[in-house]
């Protein structure tokens, strides 16, 4: 792997800052008593089970839902985020699981959409170039940013709500399952785009259920479970103490088989390497 | 997916034509093939009622030659205004995906303030105006805020406003029921009489072909300039050509009779200023995107609550207007004003003319085309001697066809990948 400093960046006054979360949905409550740090230039994963409020916590950063408790903290100040465009006035972007397009728009306009170029007199062509440019960046394989986003595939739409959030220069991005839709190669550059971003001194919150991913480009992991700190880890935790954050069970086929190969490197102690 | 690696390949072609995948249409032929391609894949656009409309105009000269002379098409073009203006407003509201049901109403409360105000009162016609489109906006603001505060559908609002505001008519109107406006004011000169003169209506027909060149060669220039790729100039020149030869021609048979009329002027103006509202501004885009998806927009930050007020107050003020023009068209303000089928009218143009039911697609141009079709299929019964009754059933099955167009070309934009 990389040999970039793992943990490295996470001094001095956190670009975020969350204390005492909570998020009420009438009696369910789907976050209590939520801390989060977060750095520039460090990419924090966000892991958790379904259910485990890591959705709900991303829409209270990206001003989507109110919390019920708690203070948010965003370069030193405190903040309100009353609704989307509050946090994107603030630098926070946010792609969205569900990726929030609008389908009957082009791509153009949607990279573009509440943020025109010009309002009274639209400047399509600035406007078209730009998009190109955040595209290509990407290397994303869009045919043409003048078909509707409807007829784009799982992936290209990705890549278009990812290029959106970087269009405005953000100082916090908030990625949520980035890469659940896309194929291998895509992947790959998703990943790769988010080292980048970090590198530029950017912070970087991501949502993902792939372990892989997470490891490959996260600083510090962040569990969540049950709508509660459950633990932080450093990218070369183990496997099996992430999946007991997780799950909150000691006792899961992870842990049994990792308990088998113990088992078996002390049987057999010449055939392990 | 195609995931041999091509990028950044030797000859860097423009930058919107590096993926090969795409099929980009250079010639003629080409242009021809991807429009009946999008035809196919249920991408209609302006195609029904265009086809409509030339059905029905050859129908109704079959059975009654007076249909097509240019004096029958001129007054055609002057009832049309009316409901013109107030389907534009409808138009409005339908790209946001809601609907006004109370347009004839309001109309109708435009036209007895107008009434009241100018006849009764003796108040200026330029301040009666003012206060009758006010009063528009007024109610449009009020029904934004019983949609956005209460969260009231859009057709029970206006349903309800729909029976409040034909009472306020006729509170307004007191006993008498009806106020004639004088005639040979300049209002009602311009409801019923007022042409351009002939040489005017030839410019301006030609003003949209120049307008369409001259742009149409600077975004050429600017396309190149920023390597992106650009019409070709026969694409823009054959385009303008069309347009002025079409304008012309149509100028050119009106002004055999009566000529153009003004208020067909006006509405025109409007449905342009509208258009360029809708396509090249932050608002239109606006509009465009909380009719496709609310919660995207709201989620790019766009002010939806705002935007909603907006298409209200838009639809309203237009219906007010609309009803202040349907006065001087009748000389009058009266019961009747609004009544009867302006609001299925204002909306059936609207759906006609090719604006989604569904939200977020359409143009300012279906209340020009949906206009003219409806109105052609009123003038030309009329002219058979046909009974309203007869009229109301054909009106209405023509916008049971629209409607099924609609959701049937709906239905293969979604299966055709096409928004």
């Amino acid at each position: 792997m990389t040999d970039r400093l793992q943990g490295a960046p996470a001094t001095g006054e956190p670009v975020l800052s969350l204390r005492g979360i909570s998020k009420h949905f009438g009696a369910v409550s789907a976050l209590t008593d939520i801390d989060l740090d977060v750095h520039a230039g460090e990419v924090v994963a966000l892991v958790g089970d379904n259910g485990a409020g890591k959705s709900t916590l991303v829409k209270i950063l990206s001003g989507v839902h109110q919390p019920s408790a708690g203070t948010i903290r965003f370069q030193g100040e405190t903040v309100t985020l009353d609704d989307p465009s509050a946090a994107l006035s603030l630098g926070i972007a946010t792609v969205f699981q569900d990726l929030a397009l609008c389908e009957n728009l082009d791509v153009v306009a949607n990279i573009f959409l509440g943020k025109e170029l010009n309002p009274l007199q639209m400047d399509e062509v600035s406007m078209e170039t730009r998009s190109w440019t955040l595209l290509n960046e990407l290397s994303a394989r869009i045919p043409s940013v003048r078909v509707a986003v409807a007829s784009l595939s799982g992936g290209q739409r990705q890549t278009v709500a990812i290029a959106r959030s970087l269009l405005l220069d953000p100082k916090l991005i908030l990625l949520d399952e980035p890469t659940a839709a896309l194929g291998v190669a895509q992947t790959a550059e998703v990943l790769d785009l988010i080292e980048r971003v970090r590198d530029r001194g950017l912070a970087v919150v991501m949502i993902s259920h792939n372990m892989e991913d997470v490891r490959a480009v996260a600083d510090r992991i962040v569990v969540l479970r049950l709508g509660k700190n459950n633990g932080e880890f450093t990218p070369d935790a183990s496997n099996e103490a992430l999946v007991s954050a997780i799950t909150g069970a000691s006792n899961n086929s992870v842990s049994r088989r990792a308990g088998r190969r113990q088992a078996q490197a002390a049987q057999h102690p010449e055939s392990g390497q | 997916m195609t995931d041999n690696s091509k990028s950044g390949a030797p000859a860097a072609p423009m930058l919107d034509r590096r993926d090969e995948r795409v099929a980009h249409s250079a010639s003629i032929g080409d242009s021809i093939r991807a429009f009946l391609d999008r035809i196919r894949s249920g991408d209609l656009g302006m195609l029904p009622v265009i086809v409509g409309l030339v059905i029905i105009w050859t129908v109704f000269s079959i059975l009654n030659p007076v249909f097509l002379t240019p004096n029958n098409l001129v007054n055609l073009l002057f009832d049309s205004s009316t409901v013109g203006i107030i389907s534009l407003g409808i138009v409005c509201m339908l790209m946001v995906g809601e609907i006004d049901l109370s347009v004839g109403s309001v109309s109708g409360v435009a036209s007895a303030i107008l009434g009241v105000l100018w006849v009764n009162q003796g108040v200026p016609a330029g301040f009666a105006i003012l206060a009758a489109v006010a009063a528009g906006a007024l109610i449009g603001f009020l029904y934004a805020q019983l949609f956005n505060r209460f969260g009231m559908p859009s057709f029970v609002a206006t349903l309800a406003g729909l029976l409040t505001f034909l009472g306020l008519q006729l509170y307004l109107l007191g006993t008498t029921g009806s106020i004639n406006l004088p005639y040979g004011s300049p209002l009602v000169r311009f409801g019923q009489l007022m042409v351009m003169p002939a040489i005017v209506s030839v410019i301006l027909a030609a003003v949209p072909g120049v307008v369409m060149l001259y742009t149409g060669y600077r975004t050429a220039a600017r396309r190149r300039a920023a390597g992106l790729s650009s019409q070709s100039s026969t694409g823009i020149i054959t385009r303008a050509v069309a347009v002025t030869v079409v304008a012309e021609l149509v100028v050119a048979y009106l002004n055999q009779g009566r000529g153009v009329p003004w208020m067909f002027g006006l509405f025109v103006g409007l449905v342009l200023a509208m258009q360029y509202a809708l396509t090249r501004t932050r608002w239109g885009r606006s509009m465009f995107a909380v009719g496709g998806n609310r919660e995207a927009a709201r989620r790019a930050g766009i002010n939806v609550r705002a935007i909603y007020t907006s298409a209200f107050v838009c639809c309203s003020t237009l219906a007010a207007f609309g009803g202040v023009m349907a006065a001087s068209r009748l000389a009058s303000s009266s019961q009747q004003a609004g009544t009867g089928d302006v609001n299925l009218n204002a909306i059936a143009a609207a759906v006609i003319g090719g604006t989604s039911l569904f939200g977020g697609r359409g143009s300012a141009y279906s209340a020009l085309l949906g206009i003219i079709v409806i109105q052609s299929i009123s003038s030309g019964l009329t002219l058979l001697d046909l009974s309203s009754s007869l009229r109301y059933m054909i009106t209405g099955g023509v916008l049971a066809i629209a409607v099924i167009v609609d959701s049937l070309a709906r239905r293969s934009r979604v299966s055709h990948g096409r928004a």
